[in-house]
């Protein structure tokens, strides 16, 4: 007989109850990942600031003056844009029935007996009008005050948001790489996530050598050599600071003291230490993690190896080069491709600890510094694309180098 | 290097390494400690360790080397060559404290490293054994006192008043005088600046987080582990892919998204982004264990004709309680940690979560110990839960986040 070809009844039913499961998962995510990513690819081809967030619209406001006999209903109108243009502006209100419009300039009219309705047509950017209604009234001016006002008028027209609109530009990459400082960023990052990873691996090895051997209070040691990476970043970022401070600062303090420098030395705040210091956070950081990872890897050689070793009269050294070594080049290398990544995309630690400022800059400083620092939303979306695409070439080496060993 | 295979030659060696390590440790806990100006001295340390380590190699014996050591440093001042050197206003009582500090760990240590390692021709086994541990030694002071610093610092500077801060900023010794009074920025943050909301906040916001990430990618994770069906490699890589996108790249789009719709500023808008961010982990973590489960004993489960929705709650899910106590305390932490979409989205200070309010403080005319006091109160809950549940935590961490 044939082993059976081709999908069975319980397969395919498998299969459409897994889809189910993963629905709302895949639904949640593209909504909240995959939509944003267009959404920056988008923004970074649009001349937008920050201040275009907000649509354009016609802004009005209602007075009330009272005069000797006839009083006046006065409309002050202007575009909320200095540049953008609003099509059919206009706008409506309802007059109550205790005020009586006397006369009604051209553009507006007044439909039955309350409705007042306004019309510009087209505006420019930056326009600009104010005008009054005469009119009587029956009450005491202060209530016709209350009523004229209560009724808030309603505005029309149809603005251009530079969103939505299909004017596109390669401006906002153009000018980044005009910029000399772009490649200084571009710069600083590599060097930042190069040695910062390599750093944490080393670090990370070592503590792990340091806690590979049993002894009591190993448990505990190995917890306190994690609070780095528990403790919130904010917490450990401002104490650095605090720590660092050139005036203030504890080891600014003691380094003087000590004879080492003879005035305290700005760390945070100088080229090119400040660079040296921010990487030297990020090993301090993450090496708990890469020592997390090792140390794991390292309980689960193979004892007997060693116990080989050491009859073949191997000593302490050799072991660790050609026995422990090669067990974890495997881990060694998924750890540097994973870190690499992540330290790229690091954000928060060089942000708390120097703004970006004394040669610090990296690219996803960058996109925060162009949108939020300098109001320039689409060239931080365009820095943050260039951000992706380098993603895109990591996780290329990602999937081609390590997605089998994961098993993925 | 086969010069230097002799226990009189390693000995001096390691001990001259090692001295120097002590009295810069010394120092620098001393100064710490008391804020005075202890340092440690070059040619001193060389002259010490040198005597030292002989002295270890040839007696082997503590109660030989730690007294010899607390002699050397309080001797050796007096020509001009102690291992330690004091500033002016140092009093005997601390130079005795450090001695003693600097004979007990320098003798004790030195007859440790040097066990085992006779007075002549030693054996590369022999030498490679003491050198390891002289380096596990160091290794161990170097990496306590990077960790411990800050922390320390950290508490110490949230219980300084502004002028002790100022006048000497090393100065840690508390004043146990002023009673509760050294707690007065504890005090004044959970009474002036809203703490005790925004820690009520941060617990609302991480433990929901926690709750729907758990809702969505339990299901989620389950079906990409146990079911075969088109897709299924494409979709787990890009769980990896977008495990990927950094944070600040969203944070970009969203903020201009929530600005428009009015979801920022508020705590909804808060919790419909975090767990987002947390999904992709917690489907990566958990789909990994789920592989690891044995098939077997759901197989059996639907053979005895229960459906796949019983077998996943009434087996799968059991089974699976300590990877979902880890995946929760993971994602906990990222939550509670999580600072720059707060920053980013956060503005109105009746709702900020601590990590915010934590930035709030870090303006020039609010006092630094509040600052620090901020930053205790924001890791005091994490390390404690980190602490309490360090197995499921350490496991979560291996398990899943290569994230940082």
């Amino acid at each position: 007989m044939e082993p059976p070809k081709g999908r069975g009844k319980l397969a395919q039913r498998d299969a459409r109850f897994a889809w189910l499961m993963l629905l709302p998962t895949v639904i949640i995510v593209s909504l909240v990942v995959i939509l944003p990513l267009f959404a920056i690819v988008w923004i970074s081809v649009k001349p937008i600031d920050l201040g275009d967030l907000r649509p354009t619209t016609l802004v009005i406001r209602e007075n009330f003056r009272t005069g000797d006999e006839v009083h006046e209903i006065e409309y002050r109108v202007r575009n909320s844009s200095q540049e953008a243009s609003i099509a059919d502006a206009g706008f409506t209100d309802i007059v109550p029935s205790e005020i009586e419009l006397l006369e009604l300039p051209e553009s507006c009219s007044l439909s039955q007996g309350s409705n007042l309705d306004c019309d510009f047509g087209d505006i420019e950017g930056g326009f600009r009008e104010r005008f009054s209604i005469p009119a009587t009234i029956t009450v005491s001016p202060d209530v016709a005050e209350d009523l004229a006002e209560e009724s808030q008028p309603r505005v029309r027209g149809d603005a251009d948001s530079v969103l939505t609109n299909t004017e596109f530009t390669f401006d906002n990459f153009r000018k980044l790489f005009d910029q000399k400082e772009f490649f200084t960023v571009l710069w600083t990052t590599l060097f930042y996530t190069f040695f910062g990873t390599v750093g944490a691996l080393v670090f990370g090895l070592f503590a792990a050598l340091l806690l590979n051997i049993s002894f009591r209070g190993q448990g505990i040691l190995r917890g306190f050599f994690l609070f780095p990476y528990v403790a919130p970043v904010i917490a450990v970022a401002f104490t650095w600071i605090n720590l660092l401070d050139p005036f203030s600062g504890s080891i600014n303090t003691l380094i003087v003291q000590m004879g080492l420098t003879e005035e305290a030395i700005n760390f945070f705040g100088q080229r090119p230490l400040a660079l040296i210091m921010v990487t030297l956070f990020e090993v301090w950081r993450y090496f708990p993690l890469s020592f997390l990872f090792i140390l794991a890897r390292m309980q689960a050689i193979d004892f007997d190896m060693y116990e080989a070793a050491d009859m073949d009269g191997a000593s302490p050294f050799q072991k660790f080069w050609y026995l422990s070594i090669p067990q974890l080049l495997g881990i060694l290398s998924i750890l540097f491709l994973l870190r690499f990544i992540w330290t790229f995309n690091k954000f928060d630690d060089i942000f708390l600890l120097t703004g970006g400022n004394a040669g610090t800059r990296t690219l996803t400083v960058n996109v925060y510094e162009q949108a939020f620092g300098i109001s320039n939303i689409g060239a931080g979306a365009a820095v943050a694309v260039i951000i992706m695409l380098f993603l895109l070439l990591f996780s290329f080496f990602f999937f081609r180098f390590i997605s089998q060993e994961e098993g993925l | 290097m086969k010069r230097l295979y002799y226990g009189y030659i390693t000995g001096p060696l390691i001990g001259i390494f090692w001295t120097l390590v002590v009295s810069t440790s010394v120092s620098i806990l001393m100064a710490f400690a008391t804020g005075g100006a202890y340092l440690p001295t070059l040619w001193g340390s060389i002259l010490s360790g040198l005597l030292l380590g002989l002295l270890a190699v040839r007696f082997q014996n503590h109660l030989i080397v730690i007294p010899a050591a607390f002699l050397v440093a309080i001797i050796l001042p007096f020509v001009g060559l102690g291992p330690l050197a004091y500033g002016d206003s140092i009093p005997l009582s601390m130079q005795g404290i450090s001695s003693l500090l600097f004979s007990i760990g320098t003798g004790w240590a030195l007859v440790k490293y040097l066990t085992d390692c006779p007075w002549g021709n030693l054996t590369r086994h022999e030498f490679e054994e003491c050198v390891i541990r002289f380096l596990t030694g160091s290794g161990m002071v170097f990496f306590t006192a990077i960790v411990l610093i800050p922390f320390y610092v950290m508490v110490m500077t949230s219980l300084k008043s502004q002028q002790a801060l100022l006048l000497n900023p090393l100065d840690f010794s508390l004043e146990f005088e002023k009673g509760w009074g050294l707690l007065r920025s504890y005090f004044e943050l959970f009474n002036d600046f809203n703490f005790g909301t925004y820690m009520i906040t941060s617990f609302v916001v991480s433990i929901t987080t926690v709750v729907i990430t758990l809702l969505f990618s339990v299901p989620g994770a389950y079906a990409i582990a146990r079911f075969r069906f088109a897709g299924q490699g494409a979709l787990s890589r890009s769980i990896l892919l977008i495990y990927m996108v950094p944070m600040i790249v969203l944070a970009l789009p969203i903020y201009v998204v929530f600005s428009t719709t009015g979801l920022r500023n508020t705590i909804i808008g808060i919790i419909l982004i975090y767990p987002v961010t947390t999904i992709p982990v917690s489907l990566y973590m958990l789909q990994g264990y789920f592989r690891g489960l044995p098939t077997e004993v759901e197989e059996a489960g639907l053979m005895d004709g229960l459906s796949r929705l019983v077998v996943i709650w009434k087996i799968t899910l059991p089974l699976s309680l300590p990877a979902m106590a880890s995946v929760s305390l993971y994602v906990f932490m990222i939550a509670w940690n999580e600072f720059l979409l707060a920053f980013m989205l956060l503005d109105d200070p009746k709702i900020f979560t601590l990590t915010r309010g934590v930035a709030m403080l870090n303006s020039s005319e609010i006092p630094r110990q509040h600052l620090m006091a901020g930053a205790v109160v924001s890791t005091v809950p994490i390390i404690t839960i980190f602490m309490a549940l360090e197995r499921f935590m350490t496991r979560g961490l291996t398990a899943g986040s290569v994230k940082g």
